[in-house]
């Protein structure tokens, strides 16, 4: 037994000697405070137990920013190492003109088709059969996070669902509390419409839209409650002026707002500020009426590099980033989950809990990422930023969204 | 050593040696504009000409030859987005184009009424278009922030009720932009507007002195339009600017609130490589092309073909 550890430590070490290293640039948008704690876990990682250095590339501002910078490197011929994409149709591309590593080897080695949970995460990875990345986390975006600081000032006790919440707001409001965050820009504004649509419409309507693009539906009755409510939530938000997302979670953190609806990577905010989940916050997955989420989330794309070495770094590094250690630091201090159901999570908090157990029951469903194509999402958007800045009827709404629906490819 | 062949250099007989054909004559010059050449037809009228042509395709993230006709056309004049970006282009455009021409003479005209400083005052109007669009953009931002800038000052002085918040009111938010892109660009324009006029001959106003013409009256009547060229090469470069609106935007506003403050070049630049529809940007691009031409070819018409005939 000794022996053979001695053995073992030893071949590790010939071959780590062997094995070259390489600086391997990263880049990737974690920079509010809970996302940049978490990526250090990954380059943690990286330079502990590979030979191999991660080079931080971190770009400020939101996906929106960071994935045009990100793809334009890599059509322009001057590609990083790796970097942190939305799996689900964005990279179809780019896939396609053989511009990203294929990692096929290297996963049916270790096994992610088994280990991966859900596994529709890696086959958002697939293409053609082949697997391009490495999923890293499920991020959910269908929470509404609550401030119990806000609730008690105003006399309450804390909502359970969406409709509670709306019939809690103008108390909320006399006690000069926002009724709800909400961060003045486009994405934020089409994922909690997003949140809405998964918590107020049944899975079969939802299905219809986002999967089968039934405008039909998207028009109907169903889908005219959420936009109802999204009337609602933009009265709520109206005194809420902040732009950034963590900006309007530090609003709900400091009991200045009442609520926001946001994903679950609010949740590393929280854990930033020290907030106890159930005691200084509740978490509502699906609004608290649906107990469904999506599971988008993050993954590394390799973009091809005509250097062994650096493949090989890129193969020790996708190793690295799925194995069970790393999920688990990660994804704790993230707030997300991991995409591995073999983890010991005995340390998550009280919304991890509630996120695992959705995932546990299989309460899944695609992610918009997965649905749309982002030509469609971007439309979304636009219809999202102008119904918020405006007095935009919900019928008119809701009637521009079918015709998207239509179209959308 | 074999001799020199009787004809050659010393050109004793022309007719024997015929001028070389039009297009030889002049060769080392041709030569030396070759790349220019080259440079006009393939990246200019090249890249314009593929730009075009990929607006009638279905292209994604990368460019394809996957023809829709005019769907994309089509979809882009349906788009609430455009529409509220070209009105928006249309009413900074007129706006800044008359309110930049008519400060920036205004301040050239004070200032070449011979005072004290002004070399001082010259500087301090310049000054802002030293500072990129991305430092204006958000320092008016800051400026025209009700908690922070204009508004703030004034009820701090005591009127209460004072009210000035234009980047937060869908209505309003461009006149914001516009302020930002006036304060940039007068000053420039004042120093190109004095360049001309200090290139108006001292005596014509000595002669319009002597025929008690008022000052006013000289400028309308006599300077303005002996500075014609003056005022068509800052029209140019006020227009180009306008067309290119893109980073005043972004740093101000970001096309906000809502979309209210969005201009083409901001949709062609998000549809490009945001929501990752080439041909959508590129028949906007289109678009933006198509409005420069109409503009520019009835004034190219008016420029040069008039001369013909006058």
């Amino acid at each position: 037994m000794k022996l053979t550890s001695i053995l073992m430590t030893t071949a590790l070490s010939v071959s780590a000697t062997i094995a070259q290293s390489a600086d391997l640039e990263v880049t990737h948008w974690w920079t509010s405070g809970g996302e940049a704690a978490a990526v250090t876990k990954f380059a943690d990682a990286v330079n502990g137990q590979t030979t191999h250095n991660w080079v931080d590339g971190a770009i400020a501002g939101s996906g929106t920013t960071a994935r045009p910078i990100i793809i334009s490197r890599i059509l322009g011929g001057d590609p990083m190492a790796a970097t942190q994409l939305t799996h689900g149709r964005q990279a179809e591309e780019l896939i396609e003109a053989g511009l990203m590593t294929d990692l096929t080897e290297l996963a049916e080695q270790e096994g992610w088709r088994d280990i991966v949970n859900p596994p529709s995460l890696l086959d958002s990875c697939t293409y053609e059969g082949r697997i391009y990345c490495v999923p890293v986390n499920i991020h959910s975006t269908q929470w509404l996070w609550l401030s119990h600081e806000a609730f008690d000032k105003a006399g309450m006790s804390v909502p359970q669902d969406w409709y509670e919440f709306v019939a809690a707001a103008p108390k909320l409001a006399e006690a000069g509390i926002v009724p709800l965050a909400m961060g003045q820009q486009g994405w934020q504004q089409r994922i909690a419409f997003g949140a809405l649509t998964v918590g107020l419409v049944d899975q079969d309507s939802w299905r219809k839209v986002s999967l089968e693009r039934d405008a039909g539906v998207a028009a109907g009755p169903q889908y005219a409650k959420v936009f109802d409510a999204v009337v609602d939530a933009r009265e709520l938000a109206r005194n809420s002026n902040v732009q950034d997302w963590n900006l309007a979670t530090n609003m709900v953190i400091t009991g200045k707002a009442g609520g926001q609806i946001m994903g679950d990577w609010a949740q590393g905010e929280f854990t930033l500020a020290e907030q106890v989940a159930g005691q200084d916050y509740t978490c509502l997955p699906g609004m608290g009426l649906n107990q469904i989420i999506d599971t988008s989330g993050d993954a590394f794309y390799f973009p091809a590099i005509d250097d062994a070495e650096v493949r090989q770094a890129q193969m020790d590094m996708a190793s690295v980033l799925i194995s069970k250690e790393v999920q688990v630091a990660f994804n704790l201090t993230k707030g997300s989950l991991p995409v591995r159901g073999d983890v010991d999570l005995s340390a998550a908090n009280d919304c991890m809990k509630k996120g695992l157990a959705i995932l546990a029951d299989g309460n899944v469903l695609p992610s918009m990422d997965q649905a749309f194509s982002t030509d469609t999402q971007a439309q979304i958007q636009d219809l999202m930023a102008e119904f918020w800045a405006s007095d935009m009827a919900a019928a008119d709404a809701q009637a521009r969204y079918a015709e998207i629906i239509a179209d959308a490819d | 050593m074999t001799p020199a062949p009787p004809t050659g250099r010393s050109g004793h007989s022309p007719a024997a040696r015929p001028r070389p054909p039009r297009a030889l004559r002049n060769l080392n010059a041709k030569i030396a504009s070759v790349p220019m050449i080259l440079t006009a037809l393939v990246v200019f009228m090249g890249g314009t000409a593929w730009t075009v042509a990929h607006s009638f395709t279905k292209s994604r993230l990368l460019p394809k030859w996957k023809f829709v006709g005019f769907d994309q056309y089509e979809r882009l004049w349906s788009s609430n987005r455009w529409l509220i970006s070209v009105e928006n282009l249309l009413i900074y455009g007129l706006c800044s184009l008359m309110l930049t021409m008519a400060i920036g003479f205004t301040l050239a005209a004070l200032l070449d009424r011979k005072i004290r400083f002004e070399g001082a005052f010259r500087t301090i109007f310049l000054y802002p278009f030293a500072l990129s669009f991305v430092v204006t953009g958000l320092a008016w931002q800051w400026i025209l922030n009700p908690d922070f800038g204009i508004q703030n000052v004034v009820r701090s002085w005591g009127w209460e009720s004072f009210a000035f918040d234009p980047l937060n009111n869908p209505e309003t938010v461009i006149f914001g932009v516009l302020i930002a892109g006036l304060w940039q660009g007068s000053g420039f324009v004042m120093v190109i507007m004095l360049a001309g006029l200090r290139g108006i001959d001292e005596d014509i106003w000595k002669a319009a002195r002597v025929d008690g013409i008022g000052v006013t009256k000289t400028y309308v009547r006599v300077i303005i339009p002996m500075m014609r060229p003056v005022f068509v090469t800052a029209l140019v470069i006020i227009a180009s600017g306008i067309i290119k609106l893109y980073d005043l935007v972004v740093a101000q506003t970001n096309g906000g609130p809502g979309i209210s403050s969005e201009v083409p070049a901001k949709y062609v630049i998000n549809y490009m490589f945001e929501a990752q529809n080439l041909g959508q940007g590129f028949a906007a691009s289109t678009m933006m092309l198509l409005s420069v031409i109409i503009i520019l070819v009835p004034w190219a018409y008016l420029e040069f073909g008039g001369k013909k005939r006058g």
